[in-house]
């Protein structure tokens, strides 16, 4: 590698990490202060763990996250067994276009229009609109992780279970899905992951006894740098960076790549 | 199994995404159109008019008799919705060059690099993508703030006097864009990159070219999906962003995303917040028909290179 590749890549790592060992770092400061360093200390872990309104909210969002991305790992898993599968059907073009847009579509107008609908309709704010919206944006992220391996799929396997008589049922859950299931699982983390991770369309779509973790950090990050919030993120890090390592892991090297 | 039952078998794999998309995405577009036409109230909803579904066709029809225009005349005659929207295309469409600029060597490096590597640094670029996009924004404010790490540092250098107000600028806002998308535009053009077939640029160099040469004249036209798909990846949700101008620029940082959020839970006017996400929504629409025409090229061009 040139110098000059060495050089480009160790600037953007220094980008995308320095913020975040800062961050780290100062969850163990003793100074309330950025600026000063007070001496290590775990006394704001100490404060994070008896925060009773953040440790009910961290809760609500493990469990939006749980169960909303169980729901948008069998649609996403379907959406690409149907694109992967199914041929030039009729209105593909629009079929990948719907899927495919909540994912880049601004958070403001999915979480407004979603709640605007909810009202509509008449359903209670709470953590059933959060479910819902978030499989809603999560779905077209897990059939991207999913429909990358369906394309690298040896389709000769398949074929020989077929040609040993096996219904397209049998060949499906004998032999598909046991080769997919860790891209489905990846599928699964990521949108765990999102869920976990939004503040925007959670903040339209929620009522009030269901306070997601990022809207009670977000309430007290708005006032400024706030050590508590940094051990709570640390340990959020932490968890993110496992569940990665498993995630790479369930894919293989080569399926990282998203 | 019979011919019957494998039909419906297929007919719910590609229904049920379909069915969950169209109700939950598609229609709420529908019911944020028409409330972008109606009147804010104070009522609940906050709303006018609400269908009376037993009103028959004379409910209906005065369902839509009481719709109107109001909303857009708002936007249209007051400055503020304007410059949102220039600011919030200025803001993205800076931040995109950034990207570009800071993304290409780092995708390129990646894609040049052992392959023992390549998937440790892919991992590097992945690992900030799935961490809290809310806590990475915020991390910044330690270091941007007046009295935050960055002014001490170049204080300290004796290279200021005083400290730079970055926090709450325009600059910061640039900074939070650049920092949170670089993975979202480093990843596609990697992806590009690392497929490029190495006799394309062995050849150039055997033909005499030099490293920069080589790269401008055949590393980056043929990665030039990746840069448009990367490009607009982020383009896209940056025009619409609500996190990083509301806690790294300040109180007169104007976004399209910040002005409908302050509309919808500051002045509580769903309506007009309403035709502000109509607004967002048609400025972004014309990038998003771009976005799956790149993607289905760059699609192309990766199933191209791997025969």
């Amino acid at each position: 590698m040139s110098l000059f590749a060495r050089t480009a890549l160790a600037l953007a790592l220094a980008f995308l990490y320095a913020p975040i060992l800062v961050l780290v770092a100062y969850s163990f400061n003793d100074s309330k202060l950025v600026t000063v360093w007070g001496g290590f200390s775990t006394r704001w872990y100490g404060v994070l763990f008896r925060d009773g309104p953040l440790i009910a909210s961290a809760l609500v969002s493990l469990k939006v996250a749980v169960l909303s991305a169980a729901i948008a790992g069998v649609l996403g898993t379907c959406a690409a067994l149907a694109l992967d599968r199914h041929g030039r059907f009729f209105g593909r073009g629009a079929y990948t276009g719907l899927l495919y847009a909540p994912m880049v579509m601004p958070e403001v107008i999915t979480g407004l229009s979603l709640l605007l609908l909810f009202v509509g309709i008449g359903l209670d704010r709470g953590i059933a609109t959060l479910v819902i919206a978030h499989a809603t944006f999560a779905t077209g992220f897990v059939a991207v992780v999913v429909g990358a391996r369906l394309k690298g799929l040896d389709r000769s396997l398949e074929e020989a279970a077929a040609d040993l008589g096996a219904g397209p049922a049998r060949v499906f859950l004998s032999i598909t899905l046991p080769l997919i299931a860790p891209s489905v699982a990846a599928g699964f983390l990521l949108a765990f992951t999102l869920s976990l991770d939004d503040l925007v369309i959670a903040s339209f779509v929620s009522g009030p006894g269901a306070t997601t973790l990022p809207m009670r950090i977000y309430s007290q990050v708005r006032l400024g740098v706030n050590p508590e919030i940094n051990a709570a993120s640390t340990l959020m890090i932490a968890a993110v960076g496992l569940v990665v390592l498993g995630a790479s892991w369930l894919t293989g090297r080569k399926g990282t790549a998203v | 199994m019979s011919e019957f039952s494998q039909r419906l078998g297929r007919g719910l794999v590609r229904g049920l995404p379909l069915l969950w998309l169209a109700l939950f995405f598609l229609v709420p577009f529908a019911v944020t159109l028409k409330i972008s036409f109606s009147s804010p109230a104070t009522a609940q909803p906050p709303y006018l008019p609400v269908l009376e579904w037993d009103g028959g066709l004379e409910g209906w029809r005065e369902f839509f008799e009481a719709l109107d225009f109001q909303n857009y005349q708002m936007i249209a005659a007051d400055a503020l919705y304007r410059d949102a929207a220039l600011s919030s295309l200025g803001y993205a469409a800076l931040a995109t060059a950034i990207l570009v600029l800071i993304g290409t060597p780092t995708a390129y490096a990646m894609a040049r690099a052992s392959a023992r590597w390549q998937p440790i640094l892919v991992a590097l670029v992945i690992v900030p993508f799935w961490t809290s996009f809310l806590i990475r924004v915020y991390a910044w404010i330690a270091i941007l703030k007046p009295e935050g790490l960055l002014n001490a540092a170049l204080l300290k250098l004796g290279l200021i006097a005083a400290p730079l107000p970055i926090l709450d600028s325009p600059f910061g806002v640039l900074i939070g864009l650049a920092y949170a998308y670089l993975p979202f535009m480093v990843l596609p053009l990697y992806a590009v990159m690392s497929r490029l077939d190495p006799a394309l640029t062995e050849a150039a160099a055997d033909l005499g070219a030099g490293r920069a040469r080589t790269f401008f004249t055949v590393t980056l036209p043929l990665a030039l999906p990746g840069i448009a798909a990367g490009a607009l990846l982020c383009f896209i949700p940056m025009v619409g962003e609500f996190i990083i101008p509301d806690l790294l620029g300040g109180s007169d940082t104007l976004m399209l995303g910040r002005v409908l959020w302050s509309e919808f839970f500051s002045n509580r006017d769903w309506p007009l917040a309403s035709a502000v996400a109509v607004m967002l929504l048609i400025l972004v629409v014309g990038p998003v028909v771009l976005f799956r025409e790149a993607e289905l090229r760059r699609e192309e061009a990766a199933e191209g290179g791997r025969r």
